[in-house]
């Protein structure tokens, strides 16, 4: 076997595999959509997250506007405080408008909805979006069901 | 009974030999790892045999597993009208189970088991002890660059397997079926993560590799030097390399997700 085909081979097979690996990394997993640009945080207190998870989207509209970076637990109110990363274009988001977590679909993946608010101030890095709504949760919607029957 | 005692202990004692002698080989394959990197020629020669080879054959099975897996996500998400889900699906069971394992399934069955013939070979047929007579050490001159070979073309067989597989999926889901494309994508890439699934799959990958070439190595530098010792270690070369492969896969898989 040639010397030169056999690396030009494993160089082509090196390349190949890298290149899988970058596809991986900016197509199949969406960091692109992640890095691009910069941003701003958002946070918001709900009662009840449900299954929200990290990195769901945020979308207004149906159209997604960022990324939940951190979801954790407020010592004091025991309520999630939920952190949003709102892409940097979207910076005119009224400041009283609400949040709420729908999910995508019977079965699919939660999200966090914003609602515009008709105030002329903005949402900027940092601010706390008050108006929220929990997600639903399918066993308490089926108590609330069942007791309202009983009666 | 005596009898059947002694030979338990024997059996026992003879694997315990084994994996001993298994760990002090690779350990000193890894030392020599500066004489690999000081001659790359010899290393870029075995990247081809084990790496470039075996493209094929990691291509077609890719694209076929990877349109099965599409045809079969269909039909059980279109019963709960989930079919949004078909490519987070695909990618997920390629980037964490399938892509690593059947990578290195499959390696191990085409790589390695030529690893174990080719070096348990040249034990029977006396080249490595004569390279010992020249004062050439095999284990650096045929074992070291072998493994390092296996080790890094696994991660990138892999890395090809899982594109190449959800590429399958796309094909029959969106190209034949006819659902829609942008979900499938963005659910995917909402699903998806860089750092618990991918990085976990790479990882994965780096640690198949590793068994299945160690294993091979293994195999064949201590096969028992006549046709049938040969022909006896690729054998168990393959078949021990594949339950690593599975038994280690389970371990790091209930290590790696929640």
């Amino acid at each position: 076997m040639n010397q030169r085909l056999v690396e030009i081979g494993v160089g082509l097979f090196v390349v190949a595999g890298l290149a899988a690996l970058l596809v991986l990394a900016l197509q199949v997993s969406g960091l692109a959509e992640l890095r691009q640009g910069a941003g701003y945080h958002v946070t918001a207190k709900f009662e009840n997250v449900g299954s929200l998870r990290e990195q769901a989207p945020v979308s207004m509209a149906g159209v997604r506007i960022g990324r939940v970076e951190a979801i954790e637990l407020d010592p004091t109110s025991h309520r999630a405080t939920v952190r949003m990363r709102i892409k940097a274009r979207y910076d005119s988001i009224p400041a009283d408008s609400t949040a709420a977590i729908y999910t995508a679909g019977l079965l699919g993946e939660q999200y966090v909805g914003i609602q515009p608010g008709w105030e002329n101030e903005h949402l900027g890095d940092g601010d706390r979006v008050t108006d929220t709504q929990s997600a639903m949760v399918l066993e308490r919607l089926l108590g609330q069901f069942l007791t309202n029957i009983q009666e | 009974m005596t009898e059947l005692l002694r030979r338990v202990g024997a059996r026992t004692l003879e694997g315990l030999r084994g994996v001993g002698e298994a760990v002090l080989l690779v350990a000193r394959i890894l030392r020599a790892a500066p004489v690999v990197a000081l001659r790359p020629r010899l290393l870029i020669e075995q990247l081809y045999a084990v790496g470039v080879q075996s493209m094929v054959i990691i291509l077609v099975s890719a694209l076929f597993i990877g349109m099965v897996l599409g045809l079969q996500g269909y039909y059980t998400l279109s019963d709960f009208g989930a079919i949004e889900a078909v490519g987070t699906m695909v990618a997920l069971s390629l980037v964490r189970e399938l892509g690593p394992v059947v990578t290195a399934l499959l390696f191990a069955g085409r790589a390695g088991s030529s690893l174990t013939a080719e070096v348990g070979l040249m034990k029977a047929t006396e080249q490595l002890s004569s390279m010992e007579m020249m004062a050439v050490d095999p284990e650096r001159r045929i074992l070291a660059p072998r493994f390092f070979a296996a080790l890094l073309a696994v991660p990138l067989l892999t890395a090809v397997f899982s594109v190449i597989g959800i590429l399958g999926g796309y094909l029959v889901t969106v190209g034949m079926i006819g659902i829609d494309g942008g979900p499938f994508w963005s659910n995917m890439q909402n699903a998806v993560t860089i750092r618990g699934d991918i990085l976990n799959g790479v990882i994965k990958s780096v640690a198949f590799g590793f068994l299945a070439g160690w294993i091979a190595l293994h195999k064949g530098y201590m096969a028992e030097p006549t046709s049938s010792g040969v022909s006896r270690a690729t054998t168990l070369g393959v078949v021990h390399a594949s339950l690593a492969v599975l038994g280690l896969d389970f371990l790091l898989t209930a290590l790696m997700f929640e």
